[in-house]
C-alpha cells in the first residue's frame, strides 16, 4: 500500500449526497480480476455519455462536459469533496481502487458509509469526515477559486487552504499509523497468531460444533 | 451494570485482543466467497506466499455472474457466453481448487446466492461471525449471528488471518410491536424502516431487530429484513434467537448433531439481549402502521406506502434535499404529485438475496395463480435464489403457476439485482423489483428501480402499474 503523509492537490467537487458505489463504479467493471486500472471507469455514468463496457478504451468515449471532472479546472484533481453518506451501497473494494487509481488520495465529507470508509484505509485513501458547514465552505472556496488546493497533513491531522487557514480532522490511531507507514494489516495480524492460536485452543473446547464441518 | 445486548454478547465472545486504541481483532467462523470480491484477495495471498489459516472456515459459490437461462446454464462454467464472466467464475474455481477451499460449484443443485445457500445448508448458524465480500451479508444476522460485509482487503485478510481488524459499533434496537396487516411483508417492513430512519441512519451501528412483529416473522422474513439493514446504513442486522431459529437450523446438511447439536443449542438459548440491556438509540414502529411499499426514487429511503403520490422538490426543507428530489424525478421519469398506482412497471423482477426463497416465490405465486400478466410487461422473470429453492418450488408447483401467468422461470443466482449477468433493463425501463437497491444503473444503464415486495411484484405484473396487493382480487 502507497504511504500517506503530506498531500497537497488540486481539490474536485462531487456535489450530491449519497453517492453511492454504483455510482461510483458501476457493476460491469467488476467483472475484472484485477485490482488495478479501474481509474478511466469511475464515475462512468456521469463522466460518459455513453454506456462503458469493461475493456473498451475511454478515450474515445463521449464525455459530459457538464461532468466537473470533465472540465479542464479540476484537471489532475487529487483531493475529492463529497456529500453526506459519501459511498454507501456495496462493499465492493474496486470503489476505493476506482478512486485511488484515478489519482484521488483523499475524500473530505460530512459523513461516509462504513464499509467504504474502511477500504479507503486499505488503499491508501485518506478519508475524512468534517462538520457540514465545514464541507459547505470548502465547497464554497473551491468554486470562488480556480485551481483549488488542498494540503493535507497526515501526521499534524490538519487540511491547509490556500488562503492559510487549517481545518483539523480526527483520524483513528492505528489507520493512521498504517497509513503512514504504507502496512500490510495483514502482517500486523500474524503478529499476534499465537493469541489466535490461544483463542482458537479455547474456543473449540467451548463451541466444537463450529470447527470441522465444512470440508 | 446494564445488561448485554445480542451485539455485545456475540461481540464479546469472538474477541482475540483489545488493543489500546479502540480496535479489536475479532475472530470470524465463517467466510462465504462468491466470484466478484475474491479474485483479487487470492491473488494477494499468492503475492505474499500466504495459505489460508483455517480451510474449514470458508464455502464458495459462484452467483453474481452466473446465467440463469437454462440453455445457457446447462453449458456450465464453459457454456458462460460473456467471456469476462466465464473469466471471474472459472478464476473462483480455480482459487478454490489451488487453495483448497470447498466450494459449491455452478450447476450443483445446492448452488445460489451466497446469502440464500449459507443458512440453506447449515453453513450459517447462530452465535457466528460470518463475513463476505459482499455487503448483504448482513443477511446472517437474522440467525441469531453477528454478520457483516467487507472489502476485497478483508477477505484476504480473513482468508490469511481467520481475524479481522475492526471497532465495536453501537446497538440500536429496532422495535416493531403490534400486527401486520395482511398482505404486508417483512420487505415492507425493511422499506418502512429506511424510510423512516434514512440511508445513513444506521451508520455506526449494529442494528437488533425486535417486537412482536419480527418475533412472529419466519426465519425467511427475518433474513428479508437483516438483509436490508445495508440498506440503512447499518453493517448489520440481528433477530434474537427463538425456538423459530432452532427449528430451522435442525437438519441442515452443515448444522450439528447428536451431543454436538445439544450443546449448541444451549449456548444459542443465551443469544438475546438481556432484558435490562440498553441501546444508544431505539427505534419502534408499530406494525399496523405499515402499508405495502413502493420506492419512487433512486435511494431505498425515497419510499412511500403504495397510496402514496411522488413528492415535490419544492416541498423538500433544504436545498440538498429539494436538488435529491429533484434529480431523482428526473432520472425516474416521474413528476411531482403523480400518484404511486399510476407508474407502469416495463418488467419484473422477483429474485435476489432479499426476496428469493421458497416464501417469495410461495407470496408471489399465490397472487398470480389462475392470472396472466399485463399485455404491457415486457418480461417478468422469476429467479429462485438456490438450486433448492428451485427443487422446491418445482415440487410445489409454482413454477407452472408463474409461466402459465406468463412470467419466466429461471435458473438461480443474483440475476437482475446487480444485472452482472445478461438479466438487465434497458434504458428508460421501469422495474418492479423485489431486490435491494434502486440506485441509478443498478439494474441496467438508465434503468428505473421500484423496490417491492414478492407480492406487490406479482400484483403489479398482473395489474401493468403498482397496486395495492390486498385490492388486487377487485383490482384487476
Ligand atoms: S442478489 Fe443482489 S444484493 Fe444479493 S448478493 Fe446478489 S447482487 Fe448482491
Amino acid at each position: 500500500m502507497k504511504a500517506f503523509t503530506v498531500h497537497s492537490g488540486i481539490a474536485a467537487p462531487m456535489d450530491r449526497a449519497n453517492v453511492d458505489t454504483d455510482l461510483i463504479i458501476p457493476k460491469q467493471f467488476l467483472k475484472s480480476i484485477k485490482r488495478s486500472g479501474f481509474g478511466p471507469n469511475l464515475f462512468d455514468e456521469l463522466r460518459y455519455l455513453d454506456e462503458g463496457q469493461p475493456g473498451q478504451d475511454c478515450s474515445k468515449r463521449p464525455l459530459n462536459p457538464e461532468f466537473a471532472l470533465n472540465q479542464p479546472r479540476y484537471a489532475g484533481a487529487s483531493v475529492l469533496l463529497a456529500r453526506e453518506n459519501f459511498g454507501c451501497g456495496s462493499s465492493r473494494e474496486h470503489a476505493p481502487w476506482a478512486l485511488e487509481d484515478y489519482g484521488f488520495r483523499c475524500i473530505i465529507a460530512p459523513s461516509f458509509a462504513d464499509i467504504f470508509f474502511n477500504n479507503c484505509f486499505k488503499n491508501g485513501v485518506l478519508p475524512i469526515a468534517l462538520p457540514a458547514d465545514t464541507v459547505d465552505s470548502l465547497f464554497e472556496a473551491l468554486y470562488a477559486n480556480e485551481g483549488y488546493t488542498l494540503e493535507i497533513d497526515l501526521p499534524a491531522q490538519v487540511i491547509r487552504t490556500p488562503d492559510g487557514s487549517s481545518v483539523a480532522f480526527e483520524v483513528e490511531p492505528f489507520r493512521k499509523h498504517c497509513l503512514l507507514n504504507g502496512l500490510d494489516d495483514i502482517g500486523l495480524t500474524l503478529e499476534s497468531a499465537d493469541a489466535i492460536r490461544a483463542f482458537e485452543v479455547l474456543y473449540r473446547e467451548r463451541a466444537p460444533w463450529l470447527f470441522g464441518s465444512i470440508r | 451494570m446494564a445488561g448485554q445486548t445480542l451485539y455485545d454478547k456475540l461481540w464479546q465472545q469472538h474477541v482475540v485482543e483489545s488493543r489500546d486504541d479502540g480496535t479489536a481483532l475479532i475472530y470470524i467462523d465463517r467466510h462465504l466467497l462468491h466470484e466478484v470480491t475474491s479474485p483479487q484477495a487470492f491473488e494477494g495471498l499468492r503475492l505474499a506466499g500466504r495459505q489460508p489459516w483455517r480451510l474449514d472456515a470458508n464455502l464458495a459459490v459462484p452467483d453474481h455472474n452466473v446465467p440463469t437461462d437454462a440453455a445457457e446454464r446447462s453449458g456450465g462454467v464453459d457454456g458462460i457466453v460473456d467471456p469476462v464472466s466465464r473469466l471471474q467464475v472459472k478464476t473462483l474455481d480455480d482459487n478454490c481448487g489451488d487453495f483448497n477451499i470447498v466450494e459449491i460449484p455452478i450447476n450443483d443443485r445446492r448452488q445460489g446466492i451466497v446469502h440464500v445457500v449459507g443458512p440453506e445448508q447449515g453453513a450459517t448458524l447462530p452465535g457466528m461471525t460470518v463475513v463476505c465480500g459482499d455487503s448483504h451479508t448482513s443477511t446472517h444476522g437474522a440467525l441469531g449471528a453477528l454478520a457483516h460485509g467487507i472489502g476485497t482487503s478483508e477477505v484476504e485478510h480473513v482468508l490469511a488471518t481467520q481475524c479481522l481488524i475492526t471497532r465495536k459499533m453501537k446497538n440500536m434496537l429496532v422495535k416493531v410491536d403490534g400486527q401486520l396487516q395482511p398482505g404486508v411483508s417483512a420487505k415492507d417492513v425493511a422499506l418502512a424502516v429506511i424510510g423512516r430512519i434514512g440511508t445513513a441512519g444506521g451508520t455506526g451501528y449494529a442494528i437488533e431487530f425486535g417486537g412482536e412483529v419480527v418475533r412472529k416473522l419466519t426465519m425467511e422474513g427475518r433474513m428479508t429484513l437483516c438483509n436490508m439493514s445495508i440498506e440503512a446504513g447499518a453493517r448489520m442486522g440481528m433477530v434474537a434467537v427463538d425456538d423459530t431459529t432452532i427449528d430451522y437450523v435442525k437438519g441442515r446438511p452443515y448444522a450439528p448433531t447428536g451431543e454436538q447439536w445439544e450443546q449448541a443449542v444451549a449456548a444459542w438459548r443465551e443469544l438475546h439481549s438481556d432484558a435490562d440491556a440498553e441501546f444508544d438509540t431505539v427505534i419502534e414502529l408499530r406494525g399496523e402502521d405499515i402499508q405495502p411499499q413502493v420506492t419512487w426514487g433512486t435511494s431505498p429511503e425515497m419510499v412511500l406506502p403504495v397510496d402514496g403520490s411522488v413528492p415535490d422538490p419544492e416541498a423538500q426543507p433544504t436545498a440538498t434535499a429539494k436538488e435529491a428530489v429533484r434529480r431523482a424525478l428526473e432520472y425516474m421519469g416521474l413528476s411531482a404529485g403523480q400518484k404511486i398506482t399510476d407508474i407502469r412497471p416495463d418488467r419484473v423482477f422477483i429474485g435476489s438475496c432479499t426476496n428469493s426463497r421458497i416464501e417469495d416465490l410461495r407470496a408471489a405465486a399465490d397472487v398470480v395463480r389462475g392470472r396472466k400478466i399485463a399485455a404491457s410487461i415486457k418480461q417478468a422473470l422469476v429467479v429462485p435464489g438456490s438450486g433448492e429453492v428451485k427443487a422446491q418450488a418445482e415440487a410445489e408447483g409454482l413454477d407452472r403457476i408463474f409461466i402459465d401467468a406468463g412470467m419466466e422461470w429461471r435458473e438461480p443466482g443474483c440475476s437482475m439485482c446487480l444485472a452482472m449477468n445478461a438479466d438487465k433493463l434497458g434504458a428508460g425501463e421501469h422495474c418492479a423489483s423485489t431486490s435491494n437497491r434502486n440506485f441509478e444503473g443498478r439494474q441496467g444503464f438508465g434503468g428505473r428501480t421500484h423496490l417491492v415486495s414478492p407480492a406487490m411484484a406479482a400484483a403489479a405484473a398482473v395489474a401493468g402499474h403498482f397496486v395495492d396487493v390486498r385490492s388486487i382480487a377487485e383490482d384487476v
